[in-house]
């Protein structure tokens, strides 16, 4: 989907010799946005409102959505390992990255191994750290009940058409793969978040059903100097269900970060 | 044919009524279902059953190993097998141990080295992955599951053949010294047998040149059992090898009866509950993602279809599922079965879901009376199990 100040595309992009498929639109600093469980199909509402002030970059993880299933990935830490080397393929500067449930761990553990080149940190309903109180179980959900589940109002998600469907069964097992056990975190992580010196915004959806937004006092606490915005009337993807209200929070957080 | 009496020793005194309030018998089910008391006489007597078949004339017994749930019992099977070990002639079949759950897979082959030492080479060492639902229960990741499945393997049979102490250095367990006492009684190792659902990446491997291990097909419909059997001899030709008929199986509940018709009857409540009340699994529950690798979940759901939903004592018969009837028609429908399929070991599974312990008793008897010996191959190899 284009508009008539954006141009945004899919193209595939060779990095660490894996294919990875990349929607990308907008100009400015550039905004590595992670996606959580599942891949995005079309350019969304929320990258079309960061674009404006953004360079907006979406991968498909390796092994998820469109992107090739590399032999090597077996947890998020080779995926954070992977993505410091997107960054440099794509000769990125300044970057703004965010990331979203399972995304979100992995921009934690990218960040805490090297933060270089890296402007900001925005955690959206993130994996990463030990729920403190337990949400739907995701590993025991069709993909109808996650559906239902991730959203205040599953009116709001976008459209699943067959190739976003044949997709389901592939992010699951990789979802499963990098994030079974232990269930959506690492107790490593607990002990170093405090070592993150970056500007970092944690953004919940207040009713998330998934990861519960106590969990995002969680973050905010483990993180020096975290800010926290909570989105009313949101579940899991306060993105997708609240875009101009995200990026809204987002851009604020980032003109703050620059002043 | 070589026949095995299999015992799942489900907690038969469930209340039924349970699916009212929840979804499964597996992995959320509450333990206060669970009375110790009804176990206690339970455990007792499925030993008793499994005692009594082995003195009637079948080649084995067979046992099995589940987590959490009212549908198997015997969480640690080697505890269920050293109870039978010294009060048995027969094979010992534990089929079988779930390799992936563990995290030490050592474990594994000292138990079976001890169930092998102590009846002096009568047992049949099964390798299994674990139903899925037991990867809920045990929090293993199923996405790894192959993968630690065959190493796991590769580790035991070693530590079976090799003299100790090695290092073994792999991707999911690491062991600086392996060194197992017991060693096993059978040399090089006891036979292996793989019971599987029909997972794809399982038969190939079973059937590799290398391996050739006994492949045994649990409940399904016969056009599963069928699909999946031919794969197997369809991989041996692959791998420059003719599959013999004892490297297949197939398991299946069978109830006999005086007649058809009051076989059927007879049966009906307790084969229902088993399908509906001990198998009621959602799909997410029995196979998680991962479980199976995107190819062979496709097959598994065709070969599935119709479980979680409720089936009928008539359906079951009807796919071949159940084998249910009189002498005759069982030991009929079992010869047809054996031209068309062409497996060599049949797993009789005798008790099933809530199916009482005299109606138990009486099923075994006649199997072992009535169908056994007309079914017995005359000249079939002296060891079940020939392949290791």
């Amino acid at each position: 989907m284009t508009t008539a100040t954006i141009t945004a595309g899919r193209s595939m992009h060779d990095v660490e010799g894996v294919q990875v498929s990349i929607l990308r639109g907008g100009s400015g600093t550039p905004l590595l946005f992670l996606h959580g469980s599942d891949a995005f199909g079309d350019w969304q509402p929320f990258m079309e409102a960061l674009a404006l002030k953004h360079d907006v970059i979406v991968p498909d993880h390796p092994g998820f959505g469109r992107s090739d299933t590399p032999a090597w990935l077996d947890t998020i830490g080779d995926l954070a390992h992977f993505y410091r080397s997107l960054i440099e393929t794509l000769g990125l500067h300044d970057v703004v990255l965010a990331g979203h449930g399972l995304g979100g761990w992995i921009a934690c553990e990218l960040a805490l191994r090297n933060p270089h080149d890296l402007r900001a940190l925005v955690l959206v309903d993130s994996a990463g750290l030990p729920l403190i109180v337990d949400g739907v179980d995701t590993f025991m959900c069709s993909p109808d009940e996650i559906r239902t589940a991730s959203y205040v109002d599953v009116a709001r998600a976008p459209d699943l058409d067959d190739v976003l469907r044949g997709q389901q069964a592939k992010n699951a097992l990789m979802t499963a793969r990098v994030a079974w056990r232990p269930r959506f975190y690492d107790p490593q992580l607990a002990k170093w978040l405090h070592r993150l010196q970056l500007p970092t915004l944690v953004v919940w959806g207040a009713g998330d059903a998934i990861f519960p937004p106590a969990q995002a006092e969680v973050f905010a606490a483990a993180i020096p100097g975290a800010r926290t915005l909570l989105i009313p009337n949101t579940g899991h993807l306060p993105h997708v269900e609240a875009p101009q209200a995200f990026a809204a929070g987002v851009g604020a957080f980032i003109d703050g970060v620059r002043s | 044919m070589k026949f095995i009496a299999f015992h799942l020793m489900p907690y038969a005194d469930l209340d039924l009524s349970y699916s009212e309030k929840y979804d499964s018998a597996w992995v959320t089910l509450p333990n206060s279902y669970y009375d110790p008391v009804k176990g206690h006489a339970l455990y007792n007597r499925y030993l008793d059953e499994l005692e009594f078949a082995d003195g009637l004339g079948f080649d084995g017994i067979g046992v099995n190993e589940h987590h959490q749930n009212a549908y198997g019992l015997m969480p640690t099977p080697g505890v269920i097998a050293g109870a039978l070990a010294r009060r048995t002639k027969g094979s010992l079949a534990v089929l079988g141990r779930a390799l992936p759950l563990v995290n030490n897979p050592l474990v594994i082959a000292e138990e079976f080295s001890m169930i092998d030492n102590i009846t002096g080479g009568r047992l049949i060492a099964g390798f299994v992955r674990g139903i899925g639902a037991e990867y809920h229960s045990w929090n293993m990741n199923p996405a790894f599951s192959h993968e630690r499945f065959g190493e796991a393997h590769d580790l035991i049979v070693r530590a079976w053949t090799e003299t100790g102490p090695f290092h073994w250095r792999g991707k999911h367990y690491d062991f600086r010294y392996v060194n197992t006492w017991p060693r096993p009684y059978q040399q090089p190792h006891p036979p292996i047998w793989i019971p599987s659902q029909g997972s794809r990446e399982t038969i190939v491997w079973a059937a590799a040149a290398e391996r050739k291990y006994t492949y045994l097909q649990t409940y399904s419909p016969v056009v599963a059992v069928k699909r999946f059997l031919d794969l197997y001899r369809e991989e041996a030709q692959k791998a420059g090898y003719t599959a013999t008929p004892e490297q297949l199986g197939w398991m299946a509940p069978v109830f006999i009866g005086e007649t058809d018709a009051s076989a059927r009857a007879e049966a009906q409540p307790h084969i229902e509950a088993f399908a509906n009340k001990f198998l009621r699994m959602k799909t997410e529950m029995v196979r998680p993602p991962g479980y199976l690798s995107l190819a062979s979940a496709k097959a598994v759901t065709e070969a599935k279809a119709g479980r979680g939903t409720v089936q009928t004592v008539d359906a079951l018969i009807e796919s071949g599922q159940f084998i249910c009837g009189s002498a005759a028609t069982v030991r009929d429908q079992l010869a047809a079965y054996e031209r068309t399929l062409g497996f060599g070991n049949f797993l009789a599974l005798l008790q099933f879901g809530t199916l009482p312990h005299d109606a138990t008793m009486r099923n075994i008897e006649r199997f072992a009376k009535d169908v056994i010996p007309q079914l017995r191959s005359p000249l079939a190899p002296a060891a079940i199990g020939a392949a290791r």
